[in-house]
């Protein structure tokens, strides 16, 4: 089975003014669909690899040859990346997380405020094209990382509970070179009812 | 007393990988090539380029994110030793291996961000569909077998680039060669002397062509200053 874009659950303009209806429209129509185009082309001679759902497919990039392994990486990583993006975003989101996720970002570092300057950092301070991510590591803890290019935590073994797209093409028509500003408009979009799902099912 | 510049040039003739990469900028700019360091002029009004780079792209290609690498570079360097301080820009990114380790990433980065954007400047140049001429046509035609040849594998090695990175035509050796690097790395850090780049960080196209980055791609072609990719071929070659 070949990969397939995911429909977007809301409209394009559902995040402005944060994140703009055009920029929304080609990061899913256009970027989204690329990834997917390349990762089922680079897989269209290994069915077995192809069945796999993508997330399952990059935890073990090892068993992928390496023939293809560098371009199922980047396609399949974004794949999985953006499919994880569009749902850790919702519109009339935004607040503060609840339940068990709350009191553990409180728990590992100190407060909601310290937990969001961290992850906007990591996110800053990815030079070039990456994400910024909050995950569950090996241990059960809450960690920030951030990874380059359409590199997963979960080829790492990590589990994501939130990640924010850096790649210019996610803020640049709005945002031009300023990052910052983008990073500290994406939580008023963010889902914290899919967050605290994520981490639920992580832990 | 020496002055800063002929101590340049004896550090140039004297250390063996920098003979390879000839001077970034000549005459007087070359004083302007140390710490503190300074975004450089354009050269040239932000519209010169349209249609096929945008006068808005341009402005905050060079006022921001140039600025930038500028400002990081000067900040990394602040606290650093002296002795990095006094160094050029082309003695630091010919040698990063020679940095302290504190310092390494974010001159790699911001050094190699603050070069890389210097020589794009100088190598854009409405060309109205010119070709290279003399020595390095020639040198293309014998590599590459023809310029449309060359233009097409120069091409796909820009389209490439997976995330943020550059498209390279550099000297390696006494060879041309095509070859691309990630994010601001610099093909002087090893050692190749870089004649032509085009820069395919999502910024340099995204205002005016979004995704399409074959479609900028192509539009480079019509603003690559030829004469002075060829006095940079002559140059190194010499």
């Amino acid at each position: 089975m070949a990969y397939e874009l995911p429909p977007l659950s809301y409209p394009f303009n559902a995040l402005e003014p944060h994140i703009d209806a055009k920029t929304m429209e080609i990061h899913h129509d256009k970027h989204h669909q690329a990834y997917i185009t390349n990762a089922n082309n680079a897989l269209k001679d290994y069915p077995d690899l192809a069945a796999k759902p993508v997330d399952e497919l990059i935890a073990n990039l090892s068993q992928v040859p390496e023939s293809i392994r560098t371009v199922v990486r980047n396609n399949a990583g974004g794949h999985s990346n953006h499919s994880f993006f569009w749902k850790i975003m919702a519109p009339n989101a935004g607040g503060t997380p609840k339940g068990k996720l709350a009191d553990a970002i409180t728990e590992t570092f100190g407060s909601v405020d310290a937990f969001k300057e961290k992850f906007q950092a990591a996110g800053a301070g990815r030079f070039g094209s990456g994400w910024a991510w909050l995950v569950v590591n090996k241990e059960g803890k809450l960690e920030v990382a951030s990874t380059p290019n359409q590199d997963s935590p979960i080829m790492e073994g990590l589990k994501p509970v939130l990640g924010v797209d850096v790649w210019e093409h996610s803020y640049y028509l709005l945002y031009q070179n300023r990052r910052p500003d983008y990073l500290k408009a994406w939580w008023n979009v963010v889902s914290w009812d899919q967050a605290e799902t994520n981490f639920v099912a992580a832990k | 007393m020496m002055t800063r510049r002929d101590a340049i040039k004896t550090v140039a003739l004297t250390a063996g990988a920098l003979t390879l990469a000839p001077s970034l900028l000549q005459g007087e700019n070359e004083e302007k090539l140390t710490y503190p360091y300074k975004v450089p002029d354009l050269g040239y009004p932000y519209d010169a380029l349209e249609p096929h780079i945008d006068t808005l792209t341009m402005q905050i290609h060079h006022d921001k994110h140039h600025n930038a690498y500028v400002e990081n570079l000067n900040k990394a360097l602040a606290d650093a030793d002296p002795k990095f301080q006094k160094m050029t820009l082309e003695e630091l990114l010919t040698d990063l291996d020679q940095l302290p380790e504190k310092i390494r990433t974010p001159v790699r980065n911001n050094a190699g961000g603050h070069y890389n954007h210097s020589l794009f400047w100088l190598m854009l140049k409405k060309n109205e569909g010119g070709k290279p001429t003399g020595e390095l046509a020639t040198a293309i035609d014998k590599k590459f077998s023809s310029y449309d040849e060359f233009k097409k594998k120069l091409s796909e090695a820009a389209t490439k680039v997976f995330g943020s990175g550059w498209g390279w035509l550099v000297l390696n050796g006494k060879e041309l060669e095509i070859t691309s690097t990630p994010n601001q790395d610099s093909p002087i850090s090893k050692h190749q002397v870089p004649l032509l780049a085009i820069d395919v960080w999502e910024h340099s196209y995204y205002l005016k062509h979004q995704n399409r980055r074959p479609q900028y791609i192509e539009a480079f072609w019509s603003v690559v200053n030829w004469d002075y990719a060829g006095e940079r071929y002559k140059k190194a070659m010499a």
